[in-house]
């Protein structure tokens, strides 16, 4: 078991004749990843590396049987190309485009819930997803995940920022700790994924055992995560929120990281996770050995 | 980006809002000519982005020419909490009937757009929420339907607007909505949105803050970037695309990724040291991008170290080792670098950086965050 996607899992990448697109979509494919397809409008025909290229997502679903996407188009295209997955029923549309506007993505969003409210957006501006061993959608390196084991304990992770994701894979890794998923969720001000939709998929997954969180400063999403856990998470769990030195009222390079009018601070997060049970360490290496004492007394 | 009233009332023109005739000054000369135009009596106001300017003395009433004079000499270079005025606006004083509140953000929690109303405009927002929340109204509104006529009505009803007001509040909401939308704030406000005696609705204020991710589609913004107020070491970062913010400390940093860069400040903070700045390189940074970043950090007078954290995604670690090697040939860095290498081709990085001939006081490779931030600190403090 994993959240969201598995070994089954078949992905198109919409932007696979791009530079980025190609690097990573046949990075995911080496991890053993269900590339099926690519999109690029006006390069129908053509194939990368194998895979067969379409002009329409509908195109590549209907030849394929993909119901996972993976965006990565430059941030004007991008919410079109989001919506296009959607429209041609791809169910599972993985995100890694930085820079859409928050007007666009609010949009996007919106649209997303009202006309097709069974597909699940991750991101924008985020890592992808990756099931160690089974899938893995996005721009995580694959080699830094340790695999799951079959009586775990695992773990699952979900992170608001992209590379503390991976500093999170590489502590677990460091631990010799199995991760069943890993989930990052970007740092953007309107994520299709929440921290709640994550911990809601890992505290119903069998093969999860404990979990990591990570945050960072802005917006409410970790007090939001925080009562959720509070009233619907039973499994054990150690959490990081990045930029307590952070000074208010600057943007933190992602659009949601900025402590304004005293909110959003990382001390009034760690606060509210410590009140639910949540272990919280002082930085990604601290959560790490927070994570390996539960798994300890997990076994 | 954050805007100055005077942007933010040409900009609020754009959409049809109805603000005072006025103009920009930066000298005393130059406010008298815009006052006379504007009309006596006329309000000097210090352009600076912070609030309180009125209990500072930056806002004052001006019946005639020498009035402005003396009221323009005084708030031109006035320092108001840091921040020192370099630029007065001069408009046309206002009678007023009452004053409003009004504005639209993005409630993030919600995922919508959330209007605030109140009939107690004028003061700080923050605090009529804190003595009477009752007398703030919130709506959200569904991005994808947009905010209709009837639904401002309705808010400005249950927002108790008086009902001579009630139609050019609900047509102002409206003419708001669109900057707010198609102007790609994130934040439009008027405090105090105001109704004159002879009834008509004008914004006194402006509070605008734009995304900067939607400058693309804006080639008027040009102008508003050109204001934004950096120090020497701010304006190269942004001239190489880089997202920096100076600080105070010696230890600089360069980081991938927004959180990872974050969590460098902290942990450089844990073991006892301070950073010098907070510099996301971001994703898929190349060799350019890293001499860039580098060169940034070395104009920085302060910085005794420097720590490269980089964990790669779409940052391949052999193009920022690359970058290091082809930054050191091009700049002299006056700190020795302290480097931290991971993720996607991390090895081949670390290869191209052993293979380089840089001297171990140059640079050193240290396998873990912690590690490396001790390392760090130590040469900063040294």
């Amino acid at each position: 078991m994993a959240i969201f996607v598995d070994q089954n899992t078949k992905v198109i990448v919409q932007g696979l004749t791009g530079g980025q697109g190609k690097y990573h979509g046949l990075r995911n494919k080496a991890y053993g990843t269900q590339v099926v397809a690519g999109v690029t409008p006006g390069k129908g025909g053509q194939d990368v590396e194998g895979i067969p290229v379409y002009d329409t997502v509908a195109q590549a679903v209907q030849a394929t049987g993909a119901t996972a996407s993976f965006v990565t188009v430059p941030p004007k295209a991008a919410p079109a190309a989001i919506l296009e997955a959607a429209a041609a029923g791809v169910t599972f549309i993985v995100c890694i485009t930085e820079g859409i506007p928050a007007q666009d993505e609010a949009r996007t969003y919106n649209t997303l819930v009202r006309d097709y409210p069974n597909v699940r957006l991750l991101g924008p501006n985020c890592p992808g997803i990756i099931s160690p061993g089974k899938c893995n959608i996005g721009i995580t390196a694959g080699e830094i995940a340790q695999l799951p084991t079959a009586k775990g304990p695992n773990v699952g992770i979900v992170s608001r920022s992209g590379t503390l994701t991976y500093q999170a894979l590489y502590e677990l890794k460091q631990l010799g700790i199995g991760v069943s998923t890993c989930v990052g969720i970007g740092g953007d001000p309107v994520p299709g994924t929440s921290f709640i939709d994550c911990l809601r998929e890992f505290q119903n997954d069998p093969e999860t055992h404990a979990i990591i969180m990570i945050g960072e400063i802005g917006g409410s999403a970790e007090e939001e995560a925080a009562d959720f856990i509070t009233a619907h998470v039973t499994k054990p769990m150690s959490a990081y929120i990045a930029g307590v030195t952070a000074p208010a009222g600057k943007k933190m390079g992602h659009a949601g990281a900025i402590v304004s009018g005293g909110k959003g601070t990382a001390q009034g997060k760690m606060d509210a996770l410590r009140a639910a049970g949540v272990r919280v360490g002082l930085n990604p290496t601290e959560a790490g050995a927070l994570m390996a004492d539960i798994v300890k007394e997990l076994t | 980006m954050d805007l100055f009233e005077y942007q933010g009332k040409q900009y609020f023109s754009q959409f049809d809002i109805p603000v005072s005739a006025g103009g920009v000054a930066t000298t005393v000369d130059e406010a008298v000519a815009v006052a006379q135009k504007a009309g006596y009596p006329v309000v000097v106001k210090a352009q600076v982005q912070v609030g309180g300017r009125g209990k500072a003395g930056g806002i004052k009433l001006a019946n005639d020419a020498a009035e402005v004079r003396t009221h323009a000499g005084n708030i031109l270079g006035m320092d108001i909490k840091g921040h020192v005025v370099k630029r007065i606006w001069v408009e046309n004083a206002s009678d007023i009937k009452a004053e409003y509140y009004a504005s639209f953000t993005l409630d993030r929690a919600a995922k919508q757009h959330l209007l605030m109303l109140s009939v107690e405009g004028g003061v700080e927002i923050e605090e009529v929420a804190a003595k009477n929340p009752e007398a703030i109204i919130k709506l959200h509104i569904n991005p994808v339907d947009g905010l209709s006529l009837a639904a401002a009505k309705k808010a400005v009803v249950d927002a108790k607007i008086p009902a001579e007001a009630q139609a050019g509040v609900a047509e102002m909401l409206i003419k708001l909505y669109r900057c707010f939308t198609e102007g790609d704030c994130d934040l439009a406000e008027i405090n105090p949105l105001i109704l004159k005696p002879t009834g008509e609705i004008h914004a006194l204020d402006a509070k605008v803050s734009l995304d900067e991710n939607a400058e693309f589609r804006h080639p008027e913004w040009a102008e508003f970037m050109a204001t934004i107020e950096l120090d020497a070491r701010e304006k190269l970062a942004r001239e190489y695309g880089l997202q920096y913010i100076g600080l105070d400390g010696t230890v600089g940093i360069i980081a991938n990724g927004a959180g990872l860069a974050m969590s460098t400040l902290d942990v450089v903070n844990q073991v006892g040291g301070t950073a010098a700045n907070f510099l996301d390189i971001g994703g898929g940074a190349n060799a350019d991008l890293m001499a860039h970043a580098l060169e940034v950090i070395n104009s920085d007078k302060n910085v005794k170290s420097i720590f490269i954290n980089i964990f790669g995604g779409i940052t391949r670690g052999e193009e920022v080792a690359k970058g290091i090697v082809e930054a050191m040939s091009r700049v002299d860095l006056r700190a020795p670098i302290v480097i931290r290498l991971d993720g996607t081709n991390a090895q081949e990085g670390r290869e191209i950086l052993a293979n380089a001939g840089i001297p171990a006081s140059k640079l050193t490779s240290k396998p873990t965050m912690l590690d490396a931030a001790r390392a760090a600190v130590e040469l900063a403090q040294k």
